[in-house]
């Protein structure tokens, strides 16, 4: 397969995709599109903690506080002003955010800015610790940045958290969002850098010694990573329309991880996969709360009983595919043509569809 | 006659850890196009040695020169930066990434792309990674294990995972190459291949070299100049002949006879 070949059928799929976005946004109904448009933030969550933990091998739980930071700083940005004087009623809103107003994709943009920054600044601490203790430390700053949104009302509006936030996500800017977050991410891994930042999760003191610095390395990753979890914040709050501190709890950097570990560490295929069927799973396990019968047994209505199945669904995948649902397989259009030359032995070559 | 510049110069640094002393008044000088052997019983701190001068450790007390620069407590990516390059007793590769991905990762400290031009692959950094890449063949035609470029590296033998990581340090551009225990698991014959090698890349690629060797027919054969180590301390040092006589050395690794003390 020829490189020319290979950019004009990506380019191709992305035109299917344009269409296939546009035939959803006007003919799903607001359910369909709300779990779709879930799923796209959730690749972008999925892919960007791919890079830090399956790229970098460095475990961080953060991904809920830079989610956090990106979702007030593109409510605060996108709310008219007049508007927050009214929803403000804890304490007035301080200066300069009273007057501060962007369009959406300046406020997407500077929100992805903050968080990255922010990562910079916690990273270059927190980042030379290893393990479960970066684990820990980065669970830690999450937790700190909720517990700040709760305690400045300020700014934040407190506990109460802030509704009336305009509907500004849709398709075009969560799936928009979710193929640009891929193809950063994956023009970063397959660059002389990511091979760096692979280099330093094979083996840290093998990376330092053939001149991989580590502290940039693994900083630079760190507030990419942040960068997109911030921009994925902007969209989440914009497509909920209601944010308040309780929605970045640690149960959100755990439905990433989810769909991280679902679809493997390190494959960007996988996560794309693992994200939209964790969505669309937790909409299926709905029926599972409303509590059932296994023969004589009765199972009462159990609110949060479906992430229970996520439970034992997420054992099964770490006990039985350690590399995730794909095996760490990465999408290729080579792949894809052999894979159709293996079901199609006789046909010389086969229509390209795409996806 | 010392007419030339040292390489590296270390002088007389001693290495505690708490209340160890795993390596005292250690004293050495490299000079350019030079092989040097250090050998010594095991725990004698030879690796300790290596430690020090790759950064990942610093010496307790005094300081090492490389081309008269002090790198005492330089981080191990500067060092390699400054020119030196170093292979693991323990093989350390990066075993889940390929065969050339793992010679190429020796480039990247002298790429001189940017991080935004590398993500959106603009033509600059596009020719530098072709470059890079053809590089690393060449690299690896030198010790035949191009065919295994998209090989994971973990999954070579033994005796080629060794290469590798030889080929990965000439990457950096060394000036000057560790080898800690090169010949380790190889066979007689894989052992005599690994002997030319070795002095076809010194010739190759104007190389000073020191060598951690347990193997003596490896030491003795392409050395000229060979420390011998105990318990941190350098007991000799000179030709292999002057090595092979000294006393000190044999009792360090044959033990004294009780008679004869």
């Amino acid at each position: 397969m020829k490189k020319q070949n290979e950019k004009l059928f990506t380019i191709l799929a992305l035109v299917v995709l344009g269409v296939l976005v546009y035939l959803a946004e006007s003919n799903l109904d607001a359910y369909k599109l709300r779990i779709l448009n879930l799923s796209a933030i959730y690749v972008t969550l999925g892919v960007s903690l791919n890079l830090i933990y399956g790229f970098t091998g460095q475990f961080s739980l953060g991904h809920a506080g830079f989610m956090a930071i990106g979702a007030y700083v593109t409510t605060l940005l996108v709310l008219p002003p007049y508007y927050k004087e009214m929803i403000f009623i804890l304490e007035p809103l301080v200066w300069p955010f009273t007057v501060m107003h962007s369009p959406f994709i300046v406020a997407l943009l500077l929100s992805g800015l903050l968080s990255a920054l922010v990562a910079i600044l916690v990273g270059l601490p927190v980042l030379r610790l290893k393990g479960d203790y970066l684990g820990i430390a980065t669970l830690g700053f999450a937790e700190i940045v909720r517990i700040i949104a709760n305690n400045i009302p300020q700014v934040t509006n407190g506990a109460l958290g802030i509704k009336g936030i305009p509907e500004f996500s849709n398709l075009w800017w969560t799936v928009g969002v979710a193929v640009f977050t891929i193809y950063i991410i994956k023009g970063l891994i397959n660059s002389s850098y990511g091979r760096a930042l692979m280099a330093i999760r094979e083996n840290e003191i093998a990376a330092e010694v053939v001149g991989v610095n580590l502290t940039y390395h693994k900083v630079m990753s760190f507030a990419v990573s942040a960068f997109f979890a911030g921009v994925a914040g902007g969209l989440f709050a914009c497509l909920i329309t209601t944010i308040d501190p309780k929605a970045f709890m640690f149960v959100m950097t755990f439905n990433i991880l989810i769909v991280v570990v679902l679809g493997g560490l390190g494959s960007i295929t996988g996560t794309v996969i693992a994200a939209f069927l964790f969505n669309y799973s937790l909409e299926y396990l709905r029926p599972v709360e409303a509590g059932f019968s296994i023969g004589p047994i009765v199972i009462p209505a159990i609110p949060g009983l479906r992430m229970v199945a996520f439970s034992v669904l997420l054992l099964l995948v770490i006990l039985y595919m350690k590399k995730g649902l794909l095996g760490g397989a990465e999408f290729s259009w080579k792949g894809l043509f052999q894979f159709f030359r293996k079901i199609f032995p006789n046909k010389k070559s086969s229509e390209g569809s795409a996806r | 006659m010392e007419l030339l510049m040292d390489l590296l110069n270390i002088d007389n640094i001693t290495m505690k850890f708490d209340g160890l002393t795993a390596v005292s008044n250690f004293k050495l000088k490299i000079a350019p196009g030079e092989l040097v052997g250090l050998i010594g019983p095991n725990g004698a701190g030879k690796t300790t040695v290596f430690n020090m001068i790759t950064g990942i450790y610093t010496p307790t007390i005094n300081k090492i020169y490389f081309q008269d620069q002090d790198i005492t407590g330089i981080k191990p990516d500067k060092i390699a930066k400054a020119g030196i390059a170093r292979t693991f007793q323990n093989i350390r590769l990066l075993d889940n990434l390929t065969v050339i991905d793992n010679v190429m990762i020796g480039f990247h400290l002298h790429l001189k792309s940017n991080l935004a031009s590398a993500i959106l692959r603009l033509p600059n950094y596009a020719r530098e990674e072709e470059s890079i890449y053809h590089k690393s063949m060449e690299l690896l035609e030198k010790v035949q294990l191009e065919k295994f470029k998209l090989e994971k590296a973990g999954s070579l033998p033994y005796g080629q995972q060794r290469k590798l990581e030889i080929v990965r340090a000439l990457a950096t551009g060394p000036k000057l190459l560790l080898l800690d225990e090169p010949a380790a698991g190889m066979n007689p014959q894989e052992t005599k291949d690994l002997m030319g090698f070795i002095q076809k890349i010194q010739d190759d690629f104007n190389l000073s070299i020191l060598l951690i060797e347990h193997d003596m027919k490896v030491v003795m054969g392409i050395c000229r100049r060979i420390l011998v180590m105990d318990y941190g301390v350098t007991i000799a040092e000179g030709n292999p002949i002057e090595i092979q006589n000294n006393p000190e050395v044999i009792k360090a690794y044959l033990g004294v006879d009780a008679n004869y003390a």
